[in-house]
């Protein structure tokens, strides 16, 4: 009857393929160096998200309380460092203010929280007012850890947005980082009939279309500033780099090279785009300023260069898929073009993204890739400096173009699955695996935007 | 020259690593039987014809074609077939058809051309009115060999054939799509596009046609011309296409 919502076993099927694969860390350790290297490492919290009171008898309350509730309650889910208290085991009541939050019910079985997210909300005039509180049901001098209150126009989005909020102060408290509850997720989308890029909340609510373009757009890459999304889109002339700027709601204006320009790649302070072209009459890596001018060439070897991303910790070195050996695999180099490394010995290794404590790749590989193999893609990390991996998914159709959240616990992807495509997330260790789409088309190529 | 003597290189090593480990599902028109076949199968074989291999437009030839040892056999343009069987054709142009055998011991081609006569030689026609049916028609495809921007052999009669054309039209311009098909990634597969389209314009280049007449755009895996998820399918859809570029 009562489920832990959290806490999946984790398996890690390395499977032994070929000679090179020995080199493989075994499981259990394997799964170590993932988890310190994620933020993942320490040991979770037991929390408990009380449903809040409604504080008004306004109509709107109770619909945008709802709203508040699950949202609170899934971000500190989702969140990866949370313990949290299932609703069917937390007490049955609703504090609405620090008076009536008594401690002793929460901190005892079955819930045994070890803090508390409780409040209040209320709609009245249009407007809708939250206070918010964590408390630590193990200390009896100084309980409060947090206190917050917010207000905005009362529609759900707000209710949600305040709530995530909310949920970003706690797991920033608790978690020493910043929480991902108020990031987005830029990705593609062919339900209108054609591939335009949207845009979602981290948690796959709040769905919007950006472009209307009626043609093909693919690769959306959100700037760090969140002020612009870099794409690849075909038009007369082949493809091209556009640029959507979120601050406007429009297109505006971005060199249009035509020859099959594909794959932009933000540097993390904003001031570099790296890219694939043919304009040479070979697709290569090209790195120009954010406005495409100064562009120049960093590659230069015969077929497929695609897919470069940066080390965002450094801004020095460049990830990218290169087909010079023939199957696609994934190489390392300085931002410059030297100092070329590969990275991944066989298979078919694609659509690399770099983690931003800059330790780690994930990417798309499929290992046993070859004509007539039945192989399946699935999604990996990548210790750069030891090359040692770990497999994240397995046996759950095609997954591809995973993508890190700039907490370093997550990773989005697209999974490929029983005819169509659909977003997922999951942990940087392979758990908690959520399904953020749900049909209306084929929804691909996640870009977790960078805060 | 250096590097392609190392892909050269790389390429044939990748394929016998892949004919000895994975028991060749390689589908290679191409060459002949492999020379060293891995002992436990036997190669299969593959033979068509065609009777006649001459025909006016609007008759019919019948395709007659025999295997062994092969666990899946396609004609390029009429999809999976028997093992052997017959089948009449009745194609409006001279036509390769082209058999594919794979089995466990690696596989076997072959290939039989029915020669459409031209009925009553119609004068070329001339640049002004050629629609994307006549271009079609006399500006064929070429298609590539599996993660491969290779321009195959069998592919260089089709390049001749199309640069004749072009030259006998100087003023047509041409768009070269570059195809992949379904299977890999996006990002990747618009790159080898890109290489596609442009090895076919390299080598109708090689053939005489100006390269200021040729334009290329690659599609990727986002455009196929067969949906099905085999082969022959996936052979359609590895293709540098040509359109008039209007």
């Amino acid at each position: 009857m009562i489920v832990s919502l959290t806490r999946k076993p984790v398996f890690l099927c390395i499977v032994l393929l070929s000679g090179f694969v020995a080199a493989a860390v075994p499981g259990a350790r394997a799964q170590d160096w993932v988890r310190t290297g994620t933020n993942l490492g320490v040991a979770k919290i037991r929390i408990a998200a009380a449903d809040f009171k409604p504080a008004t008898t306004d109509p709107q309350t109770a619909g945008l309380k709802i709203a508040f509730d699950q949202t609170l309650y899934n971000d500190l889910r989702y969140a990866g460092i949370f313990d949290v208290v299932s609703k069917s085991m937390i007490p049955n009541m609703t504090p609405g203010s620090p008076q009536e939050f008594n401690a002793a019910q929460w901190s005892a079985e079955p819930s045994n929280a070890s803090m508390v997210a409780f409040g209040n909300l209320g709609v009245s005039g249009g407007r809708v007012n939250v206070q918010g509180y964590l408390f630590d049901t193990h200390s009896t001098t100084n309980p409060q850890v947090l206190g917050k209150q917010y207000g905005d126009v009362a529609t759900v989005n707000a209710a949600r947005e305040i709530a995530h909020r909310f949920a970003d102060e706690i797991i920033q408290t608790l978690g020493g980082i910043p929480g991902i509850a108020e990031t987005k997720i830029y990705f593609v989308s062919n339900r209108t009939g054609s591939k335009e890029i949207w845009v979602m909340d981290y948690d796959g609510m709040n769905e919007r279309q950006l472009t209307h373009l009626g043609t093909i757009s693919l690769s959306p890459r959100v700037s760090p500033d969140n002020s612009k999304v870099a794409f690849s889109s075909l038009g007369r002339n082949g493809w091209s780099i556009r640029m959507y700027s979120l601050d406007l709601n429009r297109m505006v204006a971005f060199p249009a090279w035509g020859d099959t320009t594909l794959s932009p790649a933000w540097s993390s302070d904003g001031n570099h785009l790296a890219f694939s072209s043919a304009r040479g009459g070979d697709p290569d890596i090209y790195v120009s300023d954010a406005s495409g001018q100064g562009a120049r060439r960093i590659t230069a070897f015969r077929g497929p260069d695609v897919s470069p991303v940066w080390n965002p910790k450094t801004n020095g070195q460049i990830a990218w898929v290169s087909g010079r050996t023939h199957l696609p695999q994934i190489y390392i180099m300085d931002a410059d073009g030297s100092n070329v490394t590969r990275m991944t010995d066989g298979g078919y290794a694609t659509s690399p993204s770099w983690s931003p404590n800059g330790q780690f790749l994930t990417f798309a590989w499929n290992r046993s890739y070859g004509p007539g193999a039945p192989g399946g893609e699935d999604i990996y990390i990548m210790d750069i400096a030891s090359k040692r991996w770990t497999q994240l998914t397995h046996d759950a159709g095609m997954n591809d173009f995973p993508s890190w959240a700039p907490d370093g616990r997550h990773i989005v992807f697209q999974r490929q699955q029983n005819g169509h495509t659909e977003i997922w997330m999951m942990l940087a260790d392979g758990t908690d695996q959520q399904q953020l789409t749900h049909g209306g088309g084929s929804n691909t190529q996640p870009d977790w935007s960078w805060k | 020259m250096h590097y392609s003597n190392r892909r050269t290189l790389v390429v044939a090593a990748s394929l016998a690593a892949i004919l000895t480990v994975a028991g060749c599902h390689k589908k290679h028109p191409a060459p002949p039987p492999p020379p060293a076949p891995p002992p436990a199968a036997p190669a299969p074989t593959a033979t068509i014809t065609a009777n006649p291999e001459s025909i006016n437009p609007g008759e019919e030839s019948v395709l007659t074609w025999n295997t062994t040892g092969a666990s899946n056999v396609s004609i390029v343009g009429l999809g999976t077939v028997a093992s052997s069987g017959t089948q009449s054709v009745r194609p409006t142009q001279t036509t390769s058809y082209h058999l594919v055998a794979q089995g466990d011991g690696g596989s076997a081609d072959a290939t039989a051309t029915v020669t459409v006569s031209a009925a009553a030689p119609t004068p070329p026609p001339s640049e002004g009115n050629i629609d994307e049916n006549t271009f079609e028609q006399n500006v064929k495809p070429i298609f590539f060999d599996y993660d491969s921007y290779d321009v195959r052999p069998d592919a260089q009669s089709t390049i001749q054939a199309d640069a004749s054309f072009l030259n006998q039209h100087p003023n047509l311009k041409v768009v070269i799509g570059g195809y992949c098909d379904d299977r890999g990634s996006t990002e990747y597969n618009l790159a080898l596009g890109e290489n596609r389209a442009n090895a076919a314009k390299q080598a109708l280049t090689s053939a005489g046609v100006s390269p200021d007449r040729l334009r290329t755009v690659s599609y990727g895996k986002e455009k196929q011309f067969c949906t099905e998820e085999n082969e022959a399918c996936w052979q359609q859809n590895r293709r540098a296409q040509f359109t008039l570029d209007q």
